[in-house]
């Protein structure tokens, strides 16, 4: 086992030094020096911010030079300071609104287990039924709904319409008068839009993922062997045949990082949360540009990240991977 | 083969309602200056947020321009982009495959590698970080769409020519005298066309999402120009007033990519019914 881990971690490396690379790339893919565009398309970058980056990133060296003192910086999350007025600490800046963001995903994550896998378990079960239909068309328009625009939908019917749920946030105006079991609870009612949301997203693959694997383990003989000692059918499908399916699903969660990820941007915009997503956003159009390559730096290692512990647990439950 | 396929194809109802959706979108965009009542930009200030009337049935938006109007301009820009990007990234993921597998060994562990660290990033960030530094234009949408959206097809490909190189029509071609090239684009890559097709009408569905996604948030396409995307964004600014600014344009991003989507499945059932 430890070999294993090991091995996988041995693996990341070459992956790490092409993030690096790759993030260095989009630096300079601007057509000059990143800083000459900085102070041309924003007007906030004084000379002296210029004359910052320019020292961050020792835009006067050869490129090695440049690459390598850079990624010497990243080692030690040395990501520069931010463009905007307060000029903190890009590093700073990013962890403070990391919570809340990983927050959001790991809810709308165990919301998409605890959604697509009953319903990928019983479409396969009871293949070609009614149900096994419905939920085929369900997640084949699933697959076609553009989210953020569900979103806005579900914002009027329920914010605005019903006003059942707030819409901007995640807590209220009165929050810090509010007895703690409220106040709670108001943050909870805030989580509710934007973690339905993002799990929506993710739902109609891993149903239809579900559903196929279980198909695929149904068909093995030691389903019918179990079927031929004569257990009973709850036994054979809930015992033997979910958990062999439910291996794989390991993997997918890995796989789903990056787009739960990259999902955060568009909902903490459109929900006005505090996460780290729309500190990108405001980046973005602030061209807040240390900011926004920290942040592309720390999601991808963030996904890397994800996708190690996916490997991990696989190999954990499954012996048969770390075997081969 | 064709003729099976048209046969087939014809017989599928999922192509067949995928075909006529996504045929009615080219005609829509096509014919956009005839069949739109109104002049997409003309401002009326007397008629600002006017909900949905017989004289403007999706209502207008907060310049008081009519939104029937823009959405079937803004019909174009999805069809623009959506080709443009998915034609980018199928270019670039059909020639790292074919070269990945035909060539396999170093070749093969470059790209694969470089597959793999291009998946390490969520996708919406590394678009978003380039529009950062670049100008937020159509063009650019259009081409880092496409340089983001390549390895699935470059997996697909390459899996297809690790199979397809041991075949027999390899070796003759081989032995005739054939050249690597000329192995891998005039023998192999033909063959290797079905899953690429149907990948790429996946992937256009894929490109308008993500196009309305970036123009929603205001760094896609920009105002004035009419996308589906920037209408929503209206809709999100009125969204206590102006319902109507917020479900069409989203209703037609849905059937857009829904019909890709039937496309799609449609291709890959009738190209090769045993995939299913």
């Amino acid at each position: 086992m430890l070999q294993y881990t090991l091995k996988r971690l041995l693996f990341m490396v070459p992956l790490l030094i092409g993030i690096t690379v790759i993030c260095f790339s989009v630096m300079h893919l601007a057509p000059g020096s990143p800083t000459d565009l900085q102070t041309q398309m924003n007007p906030r970058a004084s000379a002296e911010a210029k004359e910052r980056l320019r020292a961050l990133y020792e835009l006067d060296k050869p490129l090695h030079v440049q690459y390598w003192s850079w990624v010497k910086k990243l080692a030690v999350l040395d990501l520069g300071k931010s463009f905007s007025p307060d000029s903190r600490p890009v590093a700073d800046k990013i962890l403070e609104r990391l919570p809340i963001t990983i927050l959001l995903n790991v809810l709308s994550m165990i919301l998409i287990l605890a959604i697509a896998i009953p319903i990928g378990v019983l479409s396969a079960v009871h293949q070609d039924s009614l149900f096994d239909k419905a939920t085929g068309v369900f997640v084949f328009v699933g697959f076609a709904v553009p989210t953020f625009w569900l979103a806005l939908l579900l914002m009027i019917f329920f914010g605005v319409n019903l006003n059942w749920l707030p819409i901007s946030g995640i807590r209220s105006l009165n929050y810090e008068y509010l007895p703690p079991g409220a106040a709670f609870w108001d943050f909870l009612r805030h989580l509710i839009l934007p973690v339905l949301l993002s799990a929506f997203g993710g739902l109609a693959g891993l149903s239809r993922y579900m559903r196929s694997n279980m198909l695929e383990v149904i068909r093995q003989d030691y389903i019918m062997t179990a079927r031929a000692k004569g257990l009973s059918e709850r036994t054979v499908i809930y015992k033997h045949a979910l958990r062999n399916a439910l291996l794989p699903v390991i993997t997918i969660l890995g796989l789903s990082i990056p787009g739960l990820i990259g999902g955060s941007v568009i909902f903490e915009t459109i929900f006005a949360i505090p996460g780290m997503g729309q500190l990108f956003y405001m980046s973005v159009m602030a061209r807040d540009y240390p900011v926004v390559m920290g942040i592309l730096f720390i999601g991808a290692v963030l996904t890397l990240l994800g996708n190690l512990i996916a490997d991990v647990s696989y190999a954990v439950a499954d012996p048969r991977i770390r075997v081969s | 083969m064709f003729a099976d396929f048209r046969e087939r194809f014809l017989k599928n109802k999922i192509a067949v309602a995928g075909s006529i959706v996504v045929l009615a979108l080219f005609a829509v965009s096509l014919l956009a200056p005839w069949i739109a009542p109104y002049d997409p930009s003309a401002i009326d200030l007397k008629l600002v947020l006017a909900p949905p009337s017989a004289a403007h049935p999706f209502g207008t938006d907060q310049l008081g321009r009519d939104v029937l109007s823009r959405m079937i301009w803004g019909s174009r820009i999805s069809l623009k982009v959506g080709f443009v990007a998915t034609g980018i990234a199928m270019l670039i993921g059909t020639i790292l495959g074919a070269l990945s597998g035909y060539y396999g060994r170093w070749v093969d562990a470059v790209i694969m590698r470089f597959v793999d660290i291009m998946l390490c990033f969520p996708t919406f960030f590394l678009i978003l970080a380039v529009i950062a530094i670049l100008e937020p234009s159509i063009w650019n949408i259009m081409i880092v769409i496409g340089l983001t959206g390549w390895m699935g097809i470059t997996r697909l490909v390459r899996a297809d020519f690790i199979s397809l190189k041991e075949r027999d029509f390899v070796a003759a071609a081989r032995v005739i005298g054939a050249g690597d090239l000329r192995i891998i684009f005039a023998h192999i890559l033909p063959n290797a066309m079905a899953s690429v097709l149907v990948a790429t009408t996946l992937g256009v569905a894929g490109a308008i999402l993500t196009e309305s996604a970036l123009s929603f948030l205001g760094i896609g396409v920009q105002p004035p120009t009419p996308s589906w995307g920037n209408i929503l964004t209206a809709g999100k600014d009125n969204i206590d007033i102006a319902w109507w600014l917020s479900l069409y344009p989203g209703l037609a991003i849905l059937i857009t990519v829904l019909g890709y989507n039937l496309l799609g499945e449609g291709i890959r059932d009738s190209l090769d019914p045993r995939l299913r």
